[in-house]
């Protein structure tokens, strides 16, 4: 990490509370980085999604394991680490919520949402033996909050990064 | 902000005004229980009025996804009015758009109720 870096982390209970505090926390440093309105949303809304899965999925909601949580601020992007003590997963057994059969299932839009919404989105094995969301979002342009990365709410999910 | 549900009557349509967020916990919980309140009523005829609710996560959209089905199976209809610009756009990049009838005016939404 260059001296122009930022490095932030924090570990989390398993628990509900932990959603809304790694999303406030994340919000602050995003705002604080410069990103306009629209992009602090696609960000919390991120992290947000990163944590559920790591305290759904990834923890099965058990409280004796943590989620921990890393940003990192770099002269040119935002990133952001989840990590779970799970067991990891493919992403390649995700199911597409998009497709007709899963469109009305009450679960698995996450992973989707955090693709659509950050320019870099990844899943690899954690130290922990859990899984490790890596996502990162460019910083703002000088002058221009909301030009950076995906300018579209709407924007179809990246692959892999 | 937590989530707060009202109902009222019009038409013959129970219309449940929501304010807040529907995330993971309270928010998801308060729609669930309000929704399993009214179908014990035997009130199937249910319009969301979402004007004030400007944030959900996937844990409210299966929440409105559940209420949906929940509706439907017990031969009624749930339908959504008002929708905030994010929320608009969070439905319309799931596809959950082609699933929900979705209406910007009351009138017109309780009348395609009959």
């Amino acid at each position: 990490m260059s001296e122009d870096s930022k490095h932030l982390e924090m570990t989390l209970e398993t628990q509900v509370e932990s959603v809304n505090l790694a999303e406030e926390m994340c919000l602050r440093v995003a705002e604080a980085a410069g990103f306009g309105e629209d992009d602090c949303y696609r960000i919390g809304m991120s992290v947000r999604e990163g944590v559920i899965n790591a305290f759904h999925y990834g923890n099965e909601e058990r409280p004796e394991k943590k989620i921990h949580l890393a940003l990192d601020l770099t002269p040119d992007k935002m990133i952001i680490h989840v990590l779970d003590e799970g067991k990891g997963f493919d992403l390649k057994s995700v199911p597409d919520p998009l497709a007709e059969e899963n469109l009305l299932s009450t679960s698995g839009r996450g992973i989707f949402l955090m693709r659509a919404f950050m320019d870099e989105f990844k899943v690899v094995p954690g130290r922990t033996g859990g899984a490790e969301i890596i996502m990162s979002k460019k910083l703002p342009l000088p002058g221009n909050p909301g030009m950076n990365g995906k300018g579209s709410q709407g924007a179809a999910p990246k692959k892999e990064a | 902000m937590a989530l707060r549900a009202t109902h009222r009557e019009a038409a013959g349509v129970t219309v449940v005004d929501i304010g807040g967020r529907i995330t993971l916990g309270e928010g998801s919980a308060l729609l669930r229980k309000t929704i399993r309140e009214l179908l014990e009523d035997q009130r199937t005829m249910i319009l969301l009025n979402l004007a004030d609710v400007d944030y959900i996560d996937s844990s409210g959209i299966g929440e409105l996804v559940s209420a949906y089905t929940g509706v439907k199976n017990r031969g009624g209809s749930l339908k959504l009015l008002h929708l905030t610009r994010k929320v608009h756009d969070l439905l319309q990049l799931t596809k959950l758009f082609t699933v929900f009838e979705v209406y910007s005016d009351e009138t017109t939404a309780l009348r395609s109720f009959q």
